[in-house]
């Protein structure tokens, strides 16, 4: 197993916010690694900590071994980072076809190959390519902010809460392409709806108060009741 | 078929510039080509705006620096020299340097600050401009202004119409071509979300000085037509009313389509020259200034985003509806 991000100790502040307190987590490279907890124990901060969108006071983030703590977002981006917001992001005025094309920082025959495969996967982006983003359904979206960031040479995504204000049928599409997605790339899931997370999830990392509390394998979650109803609420 | 779609469009647009151009031809009165013409320059410079406000979603409240520094460089360098059409094409030469310049540093001091407070700066900026201009009186001649020559070829009226006419066209199609390449598509992209565009790899920062350096390069060419037209400059090229105006000729006209802030220019041109010659009608109209602000308002409540948007947003919905019923005729038919 070889790491491919590693967070010590990490604690971020949001103004005078203390959210993070002590995160620390590693990612092995080719798996879904999937961060639980209850709302506001920091998940979207771990992410956007990640990003460099609020940047970290303490602790490290290493990506292939390398600090990327102190990096700007735009710098993250380009070393392989791709990052899937809760809002997704969607640049309403701009067509599929121009969110798409946005997000590709090179036009070679690896990015090509790259679009031609997702929109394999996501069909809906190709029959809807000249439509402006903010027409899309909520689903849609979802697909487009993935397909989006997965656009450059990108080795780790990080998605947040792609489930969340969708139909359940498009739930279940959206989290297919997930687990196809794991053959191409690292991912980091952020997850409310623990069942969907644990049929893609290989591992996960529980976290309570900005601090990570727990750890295991995804198999070990599914079996342990208590576990669940100690930081997830549910039985 | 996207390649059609332009075509069309360019056509329409190449058909009212040669209506236009064909103005002088058939009315040569003063007074109305001088009105044509100060459209067309604030038009000019209100598109400029666009660029900043309706592309990248920078509000600057010190963009009347730019005009100002395209109008003191031609009239400095026509009023220094001899008033040929090299001395003109210098001047305007120096004001393209001058505003990239001021821009670009403008940009890098203030641009990555957060959109009020970068208001608030440029404001300040283009105070002190306001300030040296009224204190640099070896040059300026401060408030009292100066009178400039112009080139012979520009004093007919005809001429220089046409020459503002053909500079509108040229920069209306540029930056038409510039929103529309990959460049414009990311100026966008920042406007509608500037973390996630920055999430994407870009450097934001870096994109928004490239628009303000385009666009203060846009309204200084403006600025140096409007010496050229009224043959005199004086400080209040860099008041603060003269970036408000290109504000409302944008927001009147349509935030981020072009056209619109040269309709919002024609429109408020025009409903100031009308609304203060009314003061003969009747003593009311001496108090144009709250019928203009009326007018303000009534735009704003009838055409939230402006007269272009709203245009552009009614047809698409009348056209989707179309589209929708045609289909359900085809479903019920089948």
């Amino acid at each position: 197993m070889k790491t491919l991000l590693e967070l010590t100790a990490i604690q971020t502040y949001i103004d005078q916010y203390h959210i993070l307190q002590n995160v620390s987590f590693e990612v092995p490279r080719g798996e879904v690694t999937v961060l639980l907890g209850r709302n506001g124990a920091g998940k979207t901060t771990t992410l956007r900590t990640i990003m460099g969108l609020n940047p970290a006071a303490k602790g490290n983030v290493l990506f292939k071994d390398q600090e990327i703590t102190t990096l700007k977002p735009y710098e993250i981006a380009k070393r392989g980072i791709g990052y899937v917001p809760e809002d997704q992001g969607i640049f309403g005025d701009l067509t599929v076809g121009e969110n798409m094309r946005v997000a590709m920082q090179k036009e070679d025959e690896a990015t090509q190959e790259r679009l031609e495969w997702i929109l394999d996967l996501f069909p809906d982006l190709k029959k809807f390519w000249k439509r402006p983003g903010g027409q899309l359904s909520g689903g849609q979206k979802q697909m487009l902010a993935i397909a989006r960031a997965y656009m450059n040479e990108t080795e780790l995504l990080l998605i947040d809460e792609p489930s969340k204000g969708l139909a359940p049928i498009i739930v279940e599409k959206v989290m297919e392409s997930i687990e196809q997605m794991k053959e191409k790339t690292t991912i980091i899931l952020v997850e409310q709806n623990f069942m969907m997370a644990s049929q893609i999830g290989d591992r996960f990392y529980i976290l309570d108060d900005g601090r990570t509390v727990h750890r295991g394998e995804m198999e070990e979650l599914r079996v342990n009741e208590q576990l669940r109803k100690k930081y997830l609420g549910i039985a | 078929m996207k390649k059609q779609k332009w075509q069309n469009s360019t056509f329409i647009y190449i058909g009212f510039i040669v209506v236009l151009a064909m103005i002088p031809f058939i009315n040569d009165s003063r007074s109305l080509l001088f009105l044509i013409m100060q459209i067309f320059i604030f038009g000019i410079f209100a598109m400029s705006y666009d660029l900043l406000l309706g592309f990248t979603g920078i509000v600057s409240f010190g963009h009347a620096m730019y005009f100002g520094v395209g109008a003191y460089s031609v009239a400095v360098m026509m009023d220094s020299n001899e008033a040929t059409v090299m001395y003109l094409i210098l001047g305007l030469s120096a004001a393209v340097v001058i505003a990239s310049v001021v821009s670009f540093v403008a940009g890098i001091l203030t641009l990555r600050l957060k959109s009020h407070f970068y208001a608030m700066l440029t404001l300040a900026l283009a105070g002190l401009f306001l300030v040296a201009a009224e204190k640099w009186r070896s040059v300026t001649a401060g408030s009292d202004g100066f009178i400039i020559m112009i080139p012979d070829i520009l004093r007919d009226h005809s001429t220089m119409y046409l020459l503002c006419l053909s500079v509108l066209a040229l920069l209306f199609f540029g930056l038409r071509r510039l929103t529309q390449s990959p460049l414009g598509k990311v100026l966008i992209a920042i406007r509608e979300n500037e973390q996630r565009t920055e999430s994407l790899g870009y450097k934001v920062v870096h994109y928004k000085v490239i628009a303000s350096v385009i666009s203060g390069i846009v309204a200084s060419i403006a600025g140096g037509l409007y010496v050229l037209t009224l043959r005199f400059v004086d400080t209040s090229v860099f008041a603060t009313d003269v970036t408000l105006d290109a504000l409302l000729m944008t927001i009147i006209g349509g935030v981020g389509t072009l056209v619109g802030p040269i309709i919002g220019a024609a429109l408020i041109e025009i409903a100031h020259h009308w609304l203060s010659d009314l003061s003969d009608v009747h003593w009311i109209f001496e108090r144009w200034i709250i019928l203009f602000g009326t007018i303000y308002i009534l735009a704003v409540i009838f055409f939230p985003k402006g007269i272009v948007g709203t245009l552009a947003e009614k047809l698409g919905k009348r056209r989707k509806q179309r589209k929708k019923e045609a289909e359900q005729s085809k479903k019920i038919a089948s």
